[in-house]
This record gives structure tokens, sequence and C-alpha cells, in this order.
């Protein structure tokens, strides 16, 4: 694997670990260096053991290590419980004096935090600077951007606040610099980059917006919220509402109503929060009203592990709605992925009046990525609407108008002069109840047959590496596409991966072709149950030869995911 | 604009002789009253013989989940606040299913107006006790009566600070006329709770049964239904005698007034085609 280090943070929920966290990525970046972060948080305010863990490389990466080179530790017991993930040749950088530590560990560099902090600041408030300070140190960062970020982070504070924290963040980097002589740590500069610093709900925010969304509505729930707040954020600037609704059941039906009356809408929510809204998606495709939905899964069944991460949600989401009916299902890889597929998914909702899901998960919606930016001409708006102009031609308007693609020209209310019926019960062109058996079997094909035959002329490619030559081929979704990658690039010629961003309707076209008479097929899944190896078998018949799972509530990386594979004795 | 206007061409699927044909005329009377057209108002309902209401009236229909009407109406008022939004719906509906809805919009004071089709049964399952079934009524499940404590809609809406709160009676179509125009020009959210006889499965509250009891509160004119006090006392009379009637009613701040949606585009208005966030990934870097 590549050159670069990877740094942890550890230590209690409240002490700032995320604050560190987000300083040192900022640095690093503004060093020209390419980063990849995770959180890794229990579900709780204060306490616990938490970390943050941060991957710098001169080239592009988008997977974490298994192991730390540096790991500081902010408490006692973050040293014993990280001190088996420390890399060969790594540290723990620790406050020996604040946490009476007197014994002989080879693995510890003592900085003294706590004394550092008072000296310049009088509290411990401010070891947090320290540790930052301390981290660049060791790294050997331009102490200027060390300065910079800490005046950006603490922007809004009086200046006395600002010039403290900077002083202690110095008093961290050079304490470092001096006293740890060994430049084993020392990452290349490069030109300063422009690249952009986000996470994967922080692109399916911004492509909500970008899709031109109007209405947000949805009930917080970890993983997803970081979504409802970005999208709040920004709400007021492009005239958003964003609503927080009383539960799950009223936030996709008010997103449904939203949608009807002609406001592109979205909600989001984790697999619990799914599970209340499945009703709701078959109404969706019951009134053909377009709507996009999120689920950034997270380990279940019921409450599960609400921070952390898994992929066990494919089966639900594929099956997610009573009765038969078209939809889509993205499983973003990447973060760039995450924003264009979710501006796509509006377009696709629109244009076939589905439901249209997006599925990450705690690992893609939390970790935090440098990328380029967007190209905003490929995130394009296609509005699939009677729009108002053409609306005033319009006479003898029937929403479920029968045609060939099943999709009938969509009219938003009071724009046109006719009235407009849409149910949830089974209807007639009209909208109008019925219980017509001929009638039934139109509005069958319509919503299902006709709209999936016109969804595979959509379908989102999947990304290949290697796949011809490739012995072995490595198959995922979602947020495992930097780990297959780079697992891929470890393991050599024999080795090639086959990524799906679309699960639904499931890639078999493209699929097949690259997974024939291949020696070795391997899913790569963070669930217990090999749910994308079933679905390949029931939709392609190809078996796949064995699975590699991981539902420990814990992301992949490739150090994992490699040992697996020698495990597995698979060449 | 004049009543037949208002005639749809869908079928009536009701029992003759229900009280929901006197709560469909007495919507077209207020609509004709609030003289808006048909385009411009939209009727959203959830599952039971009231939410079939919106079919048959030529008005904007989304009938859409069991229980869940109110937000699927939330959200499309607030995506186009120049409708006027009308949710027909049941005891079972927006008491049982939807209650938490019910709860919460009231909060919220989103403008719409809210027409409950009161029969105190389920109709649609045929005959088991809803929210607002009278205690000890014996059905096909309830076999030794009813034992929960009926919820009590009007008192309820009071106690939460519903700034409308009504109670029509189906066979009055003409006070149940002026109580849904009233409700429909009242600025926020409006409950009009509607007492109906169900001549299939309630055997107990019917015409005979109502028309010995209901009297108009507003015919007193000493009766101030701005006053919580009386007004929830009033909310809390039932057996001999039954009012009917505008029973509370209280100016307060809309949710349109909160968010400001009245000084920006409509939702539906906004040109969405190419959204500029050049600036919004900038605050990435």
């Amino acid at each position: 694997m590549d050159e670069g280090i990877t740094i942890k943070i550890a230590g209690q929920a409240g002490q700032g670990i995320q604050t560190i966290g987000a300083a040192l990525c900022n640095i690093f970046k503004r060093s020209g260096l390419h980063i990849f972060a995770s959180q890794d948080y229990m579900s709780r305010i204060r306490g616990g053991n938490n970390f943050f863990q941060l991957r710098v490389s001169g080239k592009p990466i988008s997977t974490l290590r298994q192991k730390s080179d540096i790991t500081a530790a902010l408490d006692k017991e973050s040293v014993q419980l990280h001190r088996n993930d420390v890399a060969s040749g790594g540290i723990i950088v620790f406050d020996k004096a604040k946490f009476n530590f007197s014994g002989q560990d080879n693995l510890l560099f003592d900085v003294p935090f706590y004394s550092l902090a008072n000296a310049i600041g009088e509290s411990d408030i401010f070891i947090n600077s320290v540790c930052c300070g301390a981290v660049a140190g060791l790294a050997r960062i331009n102490p200027d951007y060390l300065e910079l970020v800490i005046r950006d982070l603490f922007a809004e504070k009086d200046e006395e606040i600002i010039s403290k924290n900077v002083k202690a963040a110095q008093a961290g980097y050079n304490f470092a610099r001096d006293n740890f002589k060994d430049d084993k740590f020392k990452v290349a500069p490069a030109p300063a980059g422009k690249n952009l610093l986000m996470n994967g709900n922080d692109a399916i925010a911004l492509g909500a917006i970008r899709a031109g969304c109007k209405f947000y509505s949805a009930y917080p729930m970890s993983p997803s919220t970081g979504i409802m707040n970005v999208v709040a954020h920004y709400a007021n600037r492009f005239n958003i509402i964003v609503e927080q609704a009383e539960d799950e059941i009223a936030a996709i039906n008010m997103v449904i109503g939203a949608s009807f009356a002609g406001a592109r809408s979205m909600t989001a929510t984790s697999g619990g929060g799914l599970a209340l809204m499945v009703e709701g998606l078959s109404l969706a495709a019951m009134t053909e009203t377009p709507v996009v939905v999120v689920d950034a899964q997270r380990p279940a069944p019921a409450t599960g592990f609400p921070t952390r991460t898994e992929q066990a949600d494919l089966n639900f989401l594929i099956h997610a709605g009573h009765g038969e009916f078209a939809k889509v299902i993205y499983a973003p890889g990447t973060i760039q992925e995450a924003f264009y597929l979710t501006v796509k998914a509006f377009n696709i909702a629109e244009k076939y009046q589905i439901p249209v899901l997006i599925m990450t998960d705690q690992h893609l919606a939390d970790s935090l990525q440098d990328i380029e930016g967007f190209d905003l001409n490929k995130a394009g708006v296609r509005r699939f609407i009677i729009s108002k102009e053409d609306s005033k031609k319009i006479s003898g308007y029937k929403r479920y108008q029968l045609t060939d693609s099943g999709i009938s020209p969509r009219a938003i209310p009071s724009w046109i002069e006719d009235v407009i019926y849409a149910d949830s019960d089974e209807h007639n062109e009209e909208g109008h109840i019925t219980e017509e058996a001929q009638m039934r079997i139109q509005m069958v094909k319509k919503r299902f047959y006709r709209k999936m035959a016109g969804l595979a002329q959509e379908t989102e490619k999947p990304t290949v590496y290697n796949a011809e030559k490739a012995q072995t081929l490595l198959l995922g979704f979602g947020s495992t596409y930097g780990v297959l990658k780079e697992t891929c690039e470890v393991l050599g010629k024999d080795f090639g991966f086959v990524h799906l961003s679309q699960v639904w309707p499931f890639p078999s076209l493209e699929l097949s072709p690259l997974l024939k008479n291949k020696k070795n097929v391997l899913t790569v899944e963070n669930n217990a149950g090999s749910q994308l190896a079933g679905l390949l078998m029931r939709e392609t018949g190809i078996k796949a030869n064995r699975s590699i799972l991981r539902y420990d509530g814990r992301p992949f990386n490739p150090d994992y995911l490699i040992e697996q594979i020698k495990a597995e004795q698979i060449k | 604009m004049n009543i037949n206007d208002l005639k749809s061409n869908d079928e009536i699927a009701w029992c003759p002789g229900c009280g929901d044909f006197g709560i469909l005329n007495a919507c077209k009377k207020a609509l004709v009253a609030i003289d808006r057209q048909p385009k411009d108002i939209l009727f959203v309902s959830g599952i039971g013989q009231a939410a079939k209401l919106p079919h048959y009236i030529r008005c904007n229909c989304f009938n859409g989940l069991h229980g869940r009407a109110l937000p699927a109406a939330v959200g499309a008022k607030i995506a186009n606040h120049n409708l006027t939004v009308i949710v027909t719906t049941g005891d079972g509906d927006c008491y049982g299913e939807g209650g938490n809805h019910l709860l919460h919009n009231i909060r919220r004071n989103v403008d719409i107006t809210v027409i409950v089709c009161n029969n105190q049964i389920y109709g649609l399952t045929k005959g088991q006790a809803s929210p607002t079934t009278d205690l000890g009524y014996e059905t096909k499940v309830q076999v030794d009566g009813v034992i929960l404590e009926p919820l009590h809609p009007l008192e309820m809406a009071i106690a939460l600070g519903c700034g409308f709160v009504a109670r029509g009676y189906s066979a009055d179509s003409e006070h149940l006329s002026w109580l849904i125009t009233e409700g429909i020009k009242h600025k926020g959210f409006s409950l009009i709770d509607v007492l109906q006889p169900c001549v299939s499965f309630n055997k107990k509250n019917t015409y005979e049964w109502y028309a010995k009891r209901v009297y108009k509160v507003n015919a007193d004119a000493s009766y101030n239904p701005q006053d919580k006090a009386a007004a929830y006392q009033k909310a809390a009379e039932w057996g001999e005698r039954i009012p009917i009637g505008l029973i509370y009613r209280q100016e307060k701040k809309t949710y349109e007034d909160r968010r400001g949606l009245n000084e920006s585009n409509l939702l539906i208005d906004e040109d969405i085609k190419d959204m500029d966030i050049r600036k919004e990934l900038g605050e990435f870097f």
C-alpha cells in the first residue's frame, strides 16, 4: 500500500475528538495532501470511547487502514483499547503526568497536553489545540497551516480565545518537533490543493439542492441526520422548506403531499425509520408521485448499533413496499457518486413518477474525504412535468392516462384548469376508485412492467476494475468501493472488482458477461447474510464462490479484506 | 362558481341514508360560499367512507393512506399555499390510525381545514369500535362492550391550542356548511368534528338519538367561543344535550406566517433548472 500515515485520536465522548480530527483534516488538506477520515463513535453524549481516524497520503485515497501510525490517546483507557491497532513503528501520544503513568512503555510518546494547555490558557479546554499541534508537529507539517486552520475553527470566538488556541497548538507542535527527533511520520508536502472536504451526507444534501429539492421532511435518525442539517443550513438561500416531522410516517407522507402539489421533495432516515416509511413508498408508487428517500444504513435489527455501519438493508429495500411496482435503488460507492446519483435520483423519480431510494451507510455518510469538486454540467436537472405554460393548453386531463411507456403526463394542481384525482386505491385513468379487472391489469402493467422496461434503459453502469484479466473478481456495492479498489491494487493482476452503484433494478445485463467464466467470484458485503450473493443468484443464476462478510458494525478496510482473502486461500 | 361546477361524475359508493351525504352537500355549499375555483381547491383524505368524499366533488383530490391524510395535506399546502386544502377524514382515520399527526399538526398550525366524519364506529371494516365509540357499546370484537374511555376530540383540540374547534351534525347541512365556510376562512388549522349517524353499524347514535340531543351553541348570544374555559366546558358536554357549533376560536400565527411563506415564491413556482451551488461548494474547501 502507499506511503502516508494513519492517525487516530481517541478518548471519551465530549473530549473534542471530532474537533481535533476535523482540524487535522483541514491542516493536511491545505498542505496538499489527500485524506480519508472516519469517526467511530458511540451512541452517547459523554464518556465511553470514541475515536477519529484519519489517513493522509500523497495519492488520492478512499479507504482507511486497519492500524495507526500515530494514536493520540486523550484518556488512559484509550491506550489499552487501541494499542493492538498500533502499526509497526507506530506510537501512542499520551500525557503521562496527567494520568499518573510512571511505568515503562515503549509505545508511548509523552506529550504533557494538560500542563502545556494550562501554561497558556490556564484551562484544560486548550488540550484539543495542543493535541492538534502535536500531531501536526510529528508529521512535520508547515506550522503556518496550523495557525490558519485554528483561526478558522474558532473564527466566531473572541480574539483572546483564538490566540490562546493558536499558542496552545504551537506549543504542542514545538514540543513534538523538538522531542520526537525521528522524521518517520513526515508526510511529503505538495502544492496546496483546491479539493473540497466533505462526507457522504454533505454530498447528498448538496445533490438535493442542486436537483431543485424544495421540500425536505425527516425525523432525525443517525446516521442520516447530517443530510437534514446541511439542507437546513442552506434552506433560506434556496427557498427550501425543511420540516422536522413528528415521525417517519409523517415525513414520507408530507413529502408525497408536497411532491403531488409540484415541489421536488425528499426524506432521509436509517433502517428503523425506513421500516415506518414502507407503506409510504407503496403510496408513492400507487399514486405515481415521485419521491427520493435515503436509507443511511446502520446495524440492525431494531435499534441495533445507532452509530455504526452495516449493509444489511439490501434485501429489505429491494422488497420495501407491499405489492408490485417499479422503483430504483442507488448505492453510491464514493462521495462523488453520492452527489451525482442524488441528482439522478430526482430526475428519474420525476421522469418515471416513482420512489427512488439512495442506500448509503454510516461509513459513507460520515467519512470525510477530500474530493475534486463536482462537474455541475454532469448534474443537470431534467424536468418531466407539464410546464406552467403548457398547462394552459390542457383539457380533459386524466392523471393516469394509459400510455406505452407507462408514464402519464403529470400535471400540477392549479396550473391546469382541470382538476386532478390521485388515489391509493386501485383507480381508473381519471384517478377514481375502480374494482374492474381489466383496468386493474392495465394499471399493474403501467406501474410495474412498463416502467421497469423504461428503467432498464437508465441503468447506472457498474464500475469495473481489471475484470478481463483477473482470475478472481470481487463484487460489492455501496460504501465498499474504496476498499475494493485498494485491495485489488495491492493484490495485483489476478484480482479485479465490479462495484454496483445501482442495485435495483439489478444490472443483470451488465453484470453477467463480466462474471461469466471467472475462476472465483467473491462478494464483499458488510452483512451476515450474503445478501448480494443471493441477489446475484436470483437475478442472473450466477453463483458466487464465496462471500467475505463483516458484520461487527465496523467498516471494511483493505488490510482486513486482504487478510480474509488470504485466509480463504484464494489466489 | 355555482354548485353544479362541483359535480363529480364518479358514482357514489356510500350506503343509502349515510350521514356522509349531508357532509358532502355542506362541503359543496361552503365552497360556493368561499368562491374559489375547483382547480385551486385540494381535498385530501385517508381511508374509510369519509375518505371517499373527495371523489364525489369536482376539486383536486389526493386520497392517500389510512391515517395519513394530515401529513399529505400539510405537505401539499406548504408546497403551494395558494391551494385551499380540506381534509375529509373519519374517527378511525384521524383519531385512531393518524392520532399522532392530529396532535402535531394542531401544533404546526398550517392553514388547512379538517372535517372529521365522526360516526363513532368503524364502517368500512364492518362495525368494530372506533376511538369515539361510547363506553359499553357491544360489537363483534368488543363482545362485552367497549371498555376504553372514548377520545374527546374537541377537549383535546382546545387543550392543544387549536385555533378553530367546531362540531357539526350531518343532518343539519346548512349549519354544517356555515361551520365549514368559517373553518376555511380561519387562518390556521381548523378542526370540525361532525356527528354522523352510521345507518349500517351504529345502532345507538342514530338520527333519532341525535335529534333529541343536539342544540346550537351559537344561538345563545352570550356564548363566547373565545373564552377558553367556557369552550372547554362546552366541549365536554355529552349526554342528554350535545352542543354543536363553533366551540372555540382563537386567532394565532399560522405556520405560513412563522415560516414567512407569503414573502417568497410558492415552492412549486421556483425555477429549479440550474441551481447555482458553486458558492456552497466553496464553503467545503
